[in-house]
């Protein structure tokens, strides 16, 4: 077997916290990658994909509508206005469809928002397909001023059939200390 | 440190009481709830469904124990030296070692087996007929129902236990800690989804008679469910740890009758529609400070004092910010302060309870500022 | 080389500068003790403000400071040491070896602990108080909403863990190449395995925690967002990587519990211990299982039905290699020649109180049932049933049972087995209606609560202040028997006692074992 030293104690430690280091870049190589792929692949936290759907659907499903639920939260601490212009959507498996969302910054200074998309049922997240979406972006807005915020989606033909409501929630948050950074820790 | 002698002072008498009151309290104990030994049965087919596998497993376990104590009791009493017992000197039997390792595996099959079906059924999510989004702030619930006819039905619910009972110079009412002013309110016989999120921490909401206990996690939304049988009134709390007042943000779930439920909902729908005819209205000064000093009793003397001396936050009474300007004054009401415990009231007042307060907080305490906000004044302050 | 015939150096710098296992195993015991008293006092008045419903000693925000310090303290500051004390002085006396393995950093490895917790403690102190989230520290609690002293509590979390991977690398170097001639692995003594097992756990987990605590450092100081949905990150994240550490913590601080166990249960029953490979097997398979359930933690934070069926039966699975485990023990007891000295009453304690810990653990496994049971004082229940009767009950006996060895006199039975009632009645009284008010739905960490569960906290409350009140007795008796204890001089001490520690003096002189002994082939592992 290797060894790093001909004392046995010297060669058991320096082997010991070889492990501990290793255990400790663990912690940042592989649990936090390992946990952002898990998290797209099973959706836990209903997280849908963080990139623009491109595939084209076989067609529409118009044996099914689905009802979609718009849901808009403000983190503390965030003062913008922000909300969907429609609750509720029906809409059938396979089509496009656009909605959107008002912002409106009250405060006399230039913000940054970033919006945290989550789906529920969250199995459902892995259909519930974004081909634009303000959430891709983090979103300045100038004082004192108002916005629309765009987000087409489809709804996946391969949606499992027991699910008729999924509830698409977007919570606000004030990222203006750290815009500029890129989206950190990922 | 003298404040908190003072308060053991203060306790002290009331100790003494409660000491020769605990007999009697015990034999008074009319509400069931006093002193319950076990895990709430509950009022839905998923928490029956719990509390069986609760005593099931929990049986099992009292037999195990009993074995395995009964042998160890034996040994204690049987194997003394006292007794001139003399030590054998077996120390290994791999039969009997491979069978209690068995044993329990075959045990345990059969408790995984019911436990999964449970299980199953808790995330049968399918078919819910209203759903209802829950929001965990430190420290109150939001509740906001997303169908169609539950437009614009969105409310918080805080605690509604006064300090003073809190704080032992009142007595404690019955339900002491689990009230709050707007309980949740749900139809009997209905499958109801409840989306759990949060909008600060981490927060859970519990209720353990409809068998549910989910964390709100903040940015992203849980689901859960449940379909209650009986009409009544349950009451839980927070289970996550959620900063200093976790202990003071109770759940209070009102299931009712589908008619009940139905004029309920009416009446919060034309409430809506009251306020928003409130907002076009001009109040009288009389009026905005009886409806800011109710208010200003929920929403801010917890930590700003209830003649607002401060506390946590601080003293309204001659503050620059209540007689200063009104722009600026209402700038915090609404968007609060970043970074301190004052938080953005502008989505959890509407605009007639801003504009009340903030009337009630110019023209209480001595403040005599004379000046009036209108609900109207909030709301283009809100628009800019 | 010179010096190690010499007895100890004198005064201060013997204890500062020392190198020897036994003067470090006692640095850390009363190191421990201290900070067992202090963490006890943070319990009491936890238990104070419990006492009835209402308000009256201490406010909301502080009495978190002392919920979150009270697990802090007990975890890292009194169980954690006080098992490395007992292992540095146990482990070289029972395999043979002259000393640890590293000795130097044996010292660092303690020395470094007082200044971490001084600085835990000096947080109280602080401007916005000391960390009032818990001992699980969750984010955004602990990092977005956390007062500044966190970063001190974080601070603190790296000293300590490296205190602690320090001293289970010397403990695995010590085991792994000290051994005297003869003494293979299958040989050696339960305690040196349980301890072995226990370090390597600490050598893979303890980074871990480091890890967790330096993404939260960064997220608060740096602008990343490990921990935060607006970042791209996610809380939930932290309480993965936290109890991906957490829960082979928990059995770091109960393997070393199992191994004391069974070197004292065939002491008093005069028998050897009932199936030792198996007793080896089953630790190493806790071990390894405790690798695979962490997220039974998080039942109800919201995963996918498979993730929770994953670790539910995995979880289950733990309850078989615990069970063989207490069957060996009842076994070993089956037919021996029993009597009751103050470490076998412990024993006995901890056996009782240990199995009941592990059935209720049972249950919480059970994900649905666990939906009732999380967060409540049901667990607090569960987890002091087998953290404090199972750790600090096997650690009392632990020194009953060394303390004529390591200083040459006796304790006064009478008070020793006093000590032991007061504890065993107590700890009940404070714990078993915990079982009570967290069924019927009293959430954990909470100050003050419903009136239906006023009765069982009262009770609760007196329960613990007769246990702490009986660790003053504790201390009086340990304190008295070094001062004037009866005097012993049987190499063994206990009749039935077996294993190298009782083959040199007593007291054991400074130096043991600097010839290595010959190891009976025929004399297999006691």
């Amino acid at each position: 077997m290797f060894r790093v030293s001909r004392n046995p104690a010297i060669d058991t430690t320096a082997k010991l916290v070889v492990v501990a280091v290793a255990m400790f870049a663990f912690v940042f190589v592989i649990m936090v990658p390992l946990y952002n792929v898990l998290c797209d692949a099973l959706g836990i936290n209903g997280k849908t994909s963080g990139q623009a759907y491109t595939a084209v659907q076989a067609g529409v499903d118009e044996s099914r509508e689905i009802t979609i639920q718009f849901v808009a939260t403000n983190n503390e601490g965030m003062p913008w206005e922000f909300g969907p212009e429609d609750r509720i959507m029906k809409v059938h498996p396979g089509a496009s469809n656009t909605t959107i969302f008002h912002a409106r910054n009250p405060l006399p200074k230039a913000m940054v928002a970033q919006a945290i998309p989550s789906v529920s049922p969250s199995r459902a997240a892995e259909y519930f397909h974004k081909t634009e979406c303000f959430c891709f972006n983090q979103q300045p807005l100038d004082g004192e001023t108002s916005a629309e915020m765009p987000l087409q989606f489809i709804i996946d033909r391969d949606l499992p059939r027991d699910i008729r409501t999924i509830t698409l929630s977007y919570t606000l948050f004030d990222v203006t200390a750290m815009a500029g950074d890129a989206v950190a820790a990922r | 440190m003298s404040l908190q002698t003072k308060r053991l002072m203060r306790a002290a008498p009331g100790f003494a009481a409660l000491v020769m009151a605990m007999s009697g309290r015990l034999a008074l104990a009319a509400d069931d709830k006093m002193n319950q030994l076990n895990m709430p049965v509950g009022v839905t087919d998923v928490g029956k469904s719990i509390y069986d596998l609760h005593m099931i497993i929990l049986w099992i376990c009292v037999v195990i124990g009993a074995l395995v104590f009964g042998v160890m009791f034996y040994s204690i009493i049987y194997h003394r030296k006292s007794r001139g017992a003399k030590a054998a000197s077996f120390h290994e039997s791999t039969k009997v070692e491979i069978a209690w390792t068995v044993v329990p595996f075959v045990i345990l099959i059969g408790m995984a087996v019911p436990a999964t079906s449970t299980l199953i059924d808790i995330y049968d999510f399918d078919d819910a007929e209203m759903d209802i989004l829950i929001t965990g702030y430190q420290w109150k619930w939001k509740y906001e129902y997303l169908n169609e006819d539950g437009e614009n039905v969105s409310f918080f619910s805080n605690m509604s236990t006064p300090q003073s009972e809190i704080y032992n110079t009142q007595t404690k009412n019955s339900n002491y800690l689990l009230e709050v002013d707007e309980p949740v309110v749900i139809p009997v016989g209905t499958k109801v989804r409840f989306l759990v999120t949060a909008n600060d921490v981490i927060h859970s909401w519990w209720v353990p008679e409809l068998a549910v206990k989910k964390d709100a996690i903040p940015g992203f939304i849980n689901e859960t469910w449940a379909m209650a049988n009986e009409i009544g009134t349950y009451r839980g709390q927070c289970a996550e740890l959620c900063g200093k007042d976790h202990g003071f943000m109770p759940v209070v779930v009102e299931v009712v009758s589908k008619e009940d439920y139905a004029s309920w909902m009416s009446e919060k729908q034309a409430e809506a529609e009251e306020i928003k005819s409130l907002m076009a209205q001009n109040f009288s000064m009389d009026e905005l400070m009886s409806r800011g000093k109710a208010v200003y009793q929920r929403a801010c003397q917890a930590c700003h004092g209830a003649s607002g001396e401060g506390g946590v936050g601080t003293a309204i009474a001659g503050s620059d910010v209540a007689t200063g300007e009104i722009a600026g004054h209402l700038n915090i009401g609404i968007n609060g302060v970043p970074g301190s415990a004052m938080q953005a009231f502008g989505g959890q007042l509407n605009d007639v309870e801003m504009a009340a307060v903030i009337t009630y907080q110019r023209n209480a305490f001595g403040n005599n500022m004379g000046d009036m906000v209108q609900p109207i004044d909030v709301f283009n302050h809100k628009k800019g | 080389m010179g010096d190690h015939a010499h007895g100890p150096a004198k005064g201060l710098s013997r204890w500062l500068f020392t190198t020897n296992h036994k003067d470090i195993g006692t640095m850390y015991l009363w190191f421990s003790f201290a900070m067992f008293i202090l963490g006890g006092s943070f319990a009491m008045i936890i238990r104070a403000e419990l006492f009835q419903p209402g308000m009256q000693l201490v406010e909301p925000g502080f009495f978190n400071q002392m919920t979150t310090l009270h697990g802090l303290v007990m975890v890292f500051g009194a169980i954690m040491p006080s098992f490395v004390g007992l292992a540095n002085w146990m482990i070289p006396m029972m395999i043979g070896a002259p000393d640890m393995a590293l000795p130097r950093m044996n010292n660092w490895s303690f020395w470094i602990l007082p200044p971490a917790f001084l600085m835990l403690a000096s947080t109280l102190f602080m401007e916005g108080g000391a960390p009032g989230f818990g001992w699980t520290f969750y984010a955004p609690l602990s990092t977005t909403y956390a007062p500044p002293s966190v970063t001190f509590f974080i601070f603190a979390i790296h000293i300590l863990g490296l205190s602690s991977i320090m001293g289970s690398i010397n403990i695995i170097a010590t085991v792994m190449n000290m051994r005297a001639p003869g003494m293979s692995y299958m040989k050696m003594p339960l305690f040196v395995w349980t301890w072995l097992i226990t370090a390597f756990l600490l050598v893979a987990v303890m980074p871990v925690l480091a890890g967790a605590v330096t993404m939260m450092l960064m997220d608060i100081h740096f602008g990343t967002s490990f921990f935060s949905a607006a970042g791209g990150g996610d809380p939930v994240l932290f309480q993965h990587i936290f109890w991906f550490f957490g829960h082979p913590e928990v059995y770091i601080i109960i393997l070393p519990a199992f191994g004391v166990v069974s070197q004292i249960i065939p002491a008093f029953s005069r028998k050897p211990l009932f199936g030792y490979d198996s007793m080896v097997y089953a630790t190493a398979a806790i071990a390894f299982l405790s690798f695979i359930v962490w997220a039974h933690h998080m039942y109800t934070v919201g995963m996918p039905i498979a993730g929770e069926l994953f670790f539910m039966y995995a979880t289950m699975l733990i309850a078989v290699p615990t069970g063989v485990k207490v069957f060996n023990w009842v076994t070993t007891m089956w037919r021996g020649s029993l009597s009751f000295e103050t470490p076998m009453l412990f024993c006995v304690g901890f056996l009782i109180l240990f199995t009941i810990g592990g059935f209720t653990g049972l249950m919480l496994s059970i994900a649905p049932a666990d939906f009732q049971y999380h967060d409540s004082y049901f667990v607090v229940a569960h987890f002091h049933y087998v953290m404090v009767a199972g750790a600090v009950f096997s650690m009392s006996a632990a020194v009953y049972y060394w303390l004529p060895k390591w200083c040459g006199r006796m304790y006064n039975e009478t008070m020793g087995k006093t000590h032991f009632w007061i504890s065993f009645i107590g700890f009940n009284i404070t714990f078993f209606p915990q079982h009570f008010v967290g069924l019927a739905g009293m959430p954990r960490r909470i100050p003050d609560y419903a009136l239906q569960f006023a009765d069982f906290n009262m009770m609760s409350s007196i329960g613990a202040f007769i246990y702490g009140a009986s660790q003053i007795l504790f201390l009086y008796n340990v304190v008295a028997t070094i001062v004037s204890g009866k005097p012993v001089s049987d190499d063994k001490v206990w009749d039935g006692a077996e294993g190298l520690e009782w083959t040199v003096p007593t007291p054991a002189p400074y130096h043991t074992f600097e010839v290595p002994p010959k190891i009976d082939p025929a004399h297999a592992h006691t």
